[in-house]
C-alpha cells in the first residue's frame, strides 16, 4: 500500500498551478515514476496534483516557423509513432521508441521522462544517500557498474532519460509555468549537476510545471539519431547511449551537437566529439578520433571502466551509420 | 577545481570503509525485513472523508465505488471487485503480470492510481472471455502451451490483445517488442511468441473473437 496522499486532477492548467503553490505537492504526469517512488518510499507527499485531465498539455503539432510543439503529457508511444518526429526529428523518435516497455511508453509522458528521478539502486533502496539528504554516495565505494564516468562529484548517478539527450541535441526548449510566471528552459540547461547541487535533478521549482517542449525548425542538412546499449535488448536503461544532431553540407559536418546518456549525472554534452567532427568529412580517421575523444578525460569508478569501450564503439558505429 | 569525493565528505563523520560495508550489510537485512513487514501491515483506518467517489468502466460494466487516492487500479480490481485475473507481481512496473488495457492500450495496473482510471475503458483478462468460452488469444496460449506456472499468463494475454488491437498483423520482431513488457519466470517465451502469431493469423482469416 502506498503512503497516504490527497489527489487533485484539475481540468485546467491554472487550477493545477494554484494547487502546486502549496508546499510538498508532487506532480503526476503519467504516474509511472511517481507511483514507483512513492511505493519505494523514495519520498512521500501530502498532495498529488495530476496533469492527466488537462487538454492544453496534450498533443503534438507543427509550429508556424517549421518547428514542432510537443505537449508535456504527450506519451512516449505517441512520440515514437509520430510521422513528423520520425521524419524530421529522428533522434527523438529513436529515443522514445527504446524507453522502458510498451506499457510504460503508453503511460509515461515526455515531460515526466525529462524530470524522472534517478535509478541508482542506493537512491531507490533503503539507503539514506547524499541525494536523499544523507551524508554520502554509497555507489562511490560500493556497487557502481551502472554509474557515471563523467561529471561525478559527491554523487555518481547517471541520468536515466533517453529522450533528454535527443531533445538536447536538437535544441529543444521547455516552456515552464508557475502560478505567477512563465519561462523557457533549454533542455540542455534543465538538469542540475551534483557539483552545483547533489540534491536536485532539475532547475524547476516545486511549483513549476513543464507545459510543452518546443523544437526549432530543422536546418537544411540536419540528420539526427539516438541509440543506447543495454544489458538486455528490451526494457532496460542505457549503459551507454549517444544522441547525434549533425548538420551536413555535402559530406562535411558543418555543425554538431552530441549528448551522451548513461555517462553522467546529467545528459552529457560531448564537446570533445563535436570538435573532432566539426568541419570534417566522416572518414575512418575522423571517426576513430571522435571515438577516442568521446572517452577522453573520463573518470571511471571501480566497476564501470567497461563503459569506455562501449562509448567508443557506440560513437564510432553511430557516426558511420549517420554518414550513410 | 578539485573535486570533492564522498570519502572526503564522510571523513569528518568518522565513516571507515569497514564500517561502511558493515552498515551496508545491516541495511540490506533491515531492508529485507522492512519490506516484508510493510507488505503484511494492515493499512491504517481511513477517515471516510478521505475517500473519493469514482466511476470505473471495467469490461464494459460501470462500477461506482469509494476509493482512497493511494489505491492502485490493481488493488481495486483484485481486492474490491474480485477481478483476480490481473496478478500482483513486482508491484513496481517491472514484471507485467498486472497488465490491463486502458482504452485499448496495455498499461501496468500497479502503477495506475484508481482515481486516474476514471473515464477510461478498462479491460482485464476476464473481459477477453467470449461468454463462457476462452477468447482467441487465450485459446492460442492454451493450444501452444505458452506457459508453465501460469502466473504471468493473464498479463501476457492482455499485452498480446493490446498488441493485436494496435497492430493486427505483427511481424515476429514486432511481437517480441510488443511483448517485451511482460516477464515469464518459467521462460515460455518461444511458445508465447508462437501463440501470439497464431492468434494474429486467426484474426487475419476471420476466425478471431
Amino acid at each position: 500500500m502506498l503512503p497516504k496522499f490527497s489527489h487533485l486532477r484539475p481540468a485546467t492548467l491554472r487550477e493545477a498551478l494554484a494547487a502546486l503553490d502549496a508546499s510538498d505537492a508532487r506532480i503526476h504526469g503519467g504516474g509511472t515514476d511517481l507511483v514507483g517512488c512513492l511505493r519505494d518510499r523514495v519520498f512521500t507527499t501530502e498532495r498529488v496534483v495530476s496533469l492527466s485531465a488537462i487538454p492544453e498539455l496534450r498533443g503534438i503539432a507543427a509550429t508556424g516557423d517549421g518547428g514542432l510543439r510537443i505537449g508535456a503529457t504527450a506519451t512516449l508511444t505517441e512520440i515514437a509513432g509520430h510521422p513528423a518526429i520520425a521524419d524530421r526529428f529522428t533522434a527523438i523518435a529513436d529515443a522514445a521508441r527504446v524507453v522502458a516497455s510498451p506499457q510504460l511508453r503508453n503511460q509515461g509522458t515526455i515531460a515526466g521522462n525529462l524530470c524522472q528521478k534517478p535509478r541508482c539502486w542506493y537512491y531507490r533502496g533503503d539507503f539514506h544517500c547524499l541525494r536523499k539528504g544523507g551524508e554520502l554516495c554509497y555507489a562511490y565505494e560500493g556497487e557502481n557498474q551502472h554509474h557515471c564516468i563523467f561529471g561525478g562529484d559527491l554523487c555518481y548517478i547517471v541520468h536515466p532519460s533517453d529522450t533528454a539527450p535527443a531533445l538536447a541535441a536538437l535544441g529543444a526548449v521547455c516552456r515552464v509555468s508557475s502560478a505567477s510566471a512563465t519561462r523557457s528552459v533549454p533542455v540542455d540547461r534543465l538538469h542540475v549537476p551534483p557539483s552545483v547541487d547533489p540534491r536536485r535533478e532539475t532547475v524547476l521549482e516545486p511549483d513549476e510545471v513543464v507545459t510543452e517542449l518546443v523544437l526549432p525548425a530543422p536546418p537544411a542538412g540536419l540528420r539526427s539519431s539516438y541509440l543506447k546499449i543495454r544489458s538486455r535488448n528490451a526494457w532496460d536503461f542505457a549503459l551507454a547511449g549517444v544522441a547525434l544532431a549533425l548538420v551536413f553540407d555535402g559530406d562535411i559536418v558543418r555543425s554538431a551537437r552530441v549528448f551522451l546518456s548513461g555517462a553522467a549525472p546529467v545528459p552529457w554534452r560531448s564537446t570533445a566529439v563535436e570538435a573532432a567532427i566539426t568541419g570534417q568529412a566522416l572518414d575512418a580517421a575522423t571517426i576513430a578520433a571522435a571515438a577516442s575523444a568521446a572517452v577522453a578525460g573520463a573518470e571511471p569508478l571501480s566497476g564501470n571502466a567497461y563503459k569506455l569501450a562501449l562509448f567508443e564503439g557506440l560513437v564510432a558505429g553511430q557516426l558511420e551509420a549517420i554518414r550513410g | 577545481m578539485a573535486k570533492k569525493k564522498p570519502a572526503d565528505h564522510a571523513a569528518g563523520s568518522g565513516v571507515t570503509r569497514r564500517g561502511f560495508l558493515g552498515s551496508v550489510g545491516a541495511g540490506a537485512v533491515a531492508a529485507a525485513t522492512g519490506a516484508a513487514s510493510r507488505a503484511e501491515a494492515v493499512p491504517e483506518i481511513t477517515d471516510p472523508e478521505e475517500m473519493v467517489a469514482v466511476a470505473l468502466t471495467i469490461n464494459g460494466r460501470r462500477h461506482r465505488l469509494l476509493v482512497e487516492p493511494r489505491w492502485t487500479l490493481l488493488f481495486v480490481l483484485r481486492e474490491r471487485l474480485c477481478l483476480t485475473g490481473s496478478k500482483a507481481g513486482c508491484e513496481r512496473g517491472e514484471c507485467g503480470s498486472c497488465t490491463v488495457l486502458v482504452d485499448d492500450e496495455p498499461r501496468y495496473a500497479c502503477l495506475t492510481l484508481a482515481v486516474e482510471a476514471e473515464g477510461r475503458e478498462i479491460t482485464t483478462v476476464e473481459g477477453l472471455l467470449v461468454g463462457e468460452e476462452l477468447g482467441d488469444v487465450q485459446r492460442a496460449f492454451a493450444e501452444h502451451d505458452a506457459f508453465q506456472c501460469g502466473y504471468c499468463t493473464p498479463g501476457q494475454v492482455v499485452a498480446a490483445e493490446g498488441l493485436l488491437r494496435a497492430n493486427p498483423r505483427p511481424t515476429e520482431a514486432e511481437i517480441r517488442t510488443g511483448m517485451s513488457g511482460n516477464l515469464c519466470r518459467c521462460g515460455a517465451y518461444a511458445h508465447i511468441v508462437k501463440a501470439v502469431a497464431d492468434a494474429a493469423d486467426g484474426r487475419k482469416t476471420g476466425g478471431g473473437s
